[in-house]
């Protein structure tokens, strides 16, 4: 492990737990692809960000939460699908975070980089992830029961909208955790991947929980490894990627044995 | 629309009116439900069935007042279709966070499912591999979750053959008669309707009626609910002559 990236290494541990466990519902909610949609939303803050001179994050995480609290909007009144409402504040988020971002600053803002994360940085990163695990635990109920129907959920009590708002916030959490080492392009694939490898393995919720959770571990590590040791970029997320799908098209071989 | 003392009420709706938009779905229905009543809801497609029974449940918006007796609890079983059965989740699963969000008692699943006939083979079988039958039978079993004391079913055999839907009918009627419920159910059809309603309530887009079977499942009625002659009319004569 290069000097100073043993926080950025821990880090990447608990957001892999983190999306492992936020993949599995996002699955469900069938908004694998909006998922992929709303990372790119950090993007013009991280422009302008980048532009003034900021901490990227700080500019990231605004327009993720302004761009959430939209889609989130955008469903309830117009009655738009999931993905439809992403897709229509993503064209326009994407389309600024283009315009604004400074051309040196483009890559690292698409694809994130492998740097020194501070101790301060280091907790709060795994500060929000702990919240990210604990939250989803804690709706784990709620969601089942929205996401098998809208209707038997609400009539159990549950408050299916505010339900909805929680989980794309910790979405939102989770993926602003990853921005720093995945970028906006690749930080939802550790949602989308794994989630997607363990529901070729299992049937059974606490099983699809927990496989999800190890093959983003897995793909964590194993994506360190693979750059440190072979492919030596300058920043580890497509390494991660590239395994996390290999342990995909693995899990399709198993299915069909 | 019906003569229900005070002491035995356990629903009364009044001057309810359901809009979506421009579109009014439900005007001016008022009636009644006594503790104990199985009460059938029938009426052409579009007539606002299910649409009523989300109001009952307060899961829409609506005009005019919906009012439960004090105590009444709900258990809702959807139409079948209205379910993502795709998902990993055993029914195991499924009962239990909504066990586990009501903070139920632990054995209280596995009573309910012993009373609607889930082995524990099935409960731990996936959503998606259980049968249409064994299906609506999980659903009754979510339902049953909670206690309730009155339970609405949106058209409960919907795409079950006969055999199946006749001991889904059973076990309703099974559950009605041990447990005393009450019952609000949406159905197509009739002779289900004849065996098991004592009131019934036709909504359509002139004037809604109520009243018992005898009353309202007379050819004359149903050709102006439904707007033609009922197929399945010869059927409900004989078992009338019968």
């Amino acid at each position: 492990m290069p000097e100073g990236q043993g926080f950025l290494f821990l880090l990447a541990l608990f957001f892999a737990l983190a999306a492992g466990l936020v993949g599995c519902f996002a699955l469900m909610k069938r908004m694998v692809l909006a998922s992929d949609v709303i990372s790119h939303l950090a993007l013009p803050g991280l422009g302008v960000a980048f532009l003034l001179k900021m901490n990227p994050l700080v500019g990231g995480a605004t327009t993720l939460f302004l761009g959430t609290i939209l889609v989130w909007r955008l469903q309830k009144k117009t009655g738009l699908a999931t993905d439809a409402a992403i897709g229509v504040v993503f064209a326009a988020g994407l389309a600024i975070g283009a315009a604004v971002t400074p051309r040196e600053d483009l890559i690292e803002a698409l694809f994130g980089e492998l740097q020194q994360v501070s101790l301060l940085g280091f907790l709060l990163g795994f500060a929000t992830t702990l919240f990210v695990v604990l939250s989803v635990f804690f709706l784990k109920d709620r969601l089942a029961l929205s996401v098998f129907s809208q209707d038997l959920a609400a009539a159990t009590g549950v408050k299916v909208g505010r339900v909805d708002l929680y989980f794309l916030l910790l979405f939102s959490l989770t993926i602003l955790v990853g921005l720093r080492f995945m970028g906006t392009l690749l930080a939802s694939a550790l949602i989308i991947l794994p989630a997607a490898t363990a529901r070729h393995l299992t049937d059974k919720l606490s099983h699809f929980l927990l496989v999800s959770s190890a093959v983003s571990l897995v793909s964590v590590v194993a994506g360190f490894l693979l750059n440190i040791f072979v492919l030596r970029l300058s920043t580890v997320g497509p390494t991660i990627v590239i395994f996390s799908a290999l342990l995909f098209g693995l899990s399709l071989i198993k299915k069909r044995t | 629309m019906s003569s229900t003392s005070t002491e035995a009420r356990l629903l009364s709706v009044s001057k309810l009116k359901i809009a979506f938009g421009s579109l009014v779905v439900i005007q001016d229905l008022s009636f009644e439900a006594r503790a104990g009543d199985c009460l059938a809801v029938i009426g052409p497609n579009g007539s606002g069935k299910t649409v009523l029974l989300k109001a009952l449940m307060n899961l829409i918006p609506y005009e005019g007042e919906i009012r439960w007796s004090h105590g009444a609890r709900l258990g809702y079983v959807p139409q079948k279709i209205a379910a993502d059965r795709q998902l990993p989740l055993h029914l195991r699963d499924l009962l239990e966070a909504k066990a586990t969000f009501l903070k139920l008692p632990g054995a209280e699943l596995e009573q309910v499912s012993s009373e609607v006939g889930l082995t524990r083979e099935l409960l731990n079988t996936s959503i998606g591999h259980l049968s249409g039958g064994q299906f609506q039978k999980a659903l009754i079993a979510f339902a049953l979750l909670g206690q309730p004391n009155v339970l609405l079913f949106d058209e409960p055999t919907a795409s079950l053959d006969e055999l199946t839907e006749e001991r889904v009918y059973e076990l309703l009627h099974s559950l009605q008669k041990d447990k005393g419920m009450t019952v609000i159910l949406v159905s197509h059809d009739l002779s289900v309707v004849y065996r098991y309603a004592n009131m019934v309530l036709c909504l359509s887009k002139g004037k809604p009626c109520m009243g018992p079977p005898k009353e309202i499942l007379t050819p004359a009625m149903l050709e102006g609910l439904y707007a033609a002659p009922p197929k399945y009319y010869r059927h409900i004569e004989d078992h009338l002559k019968g």
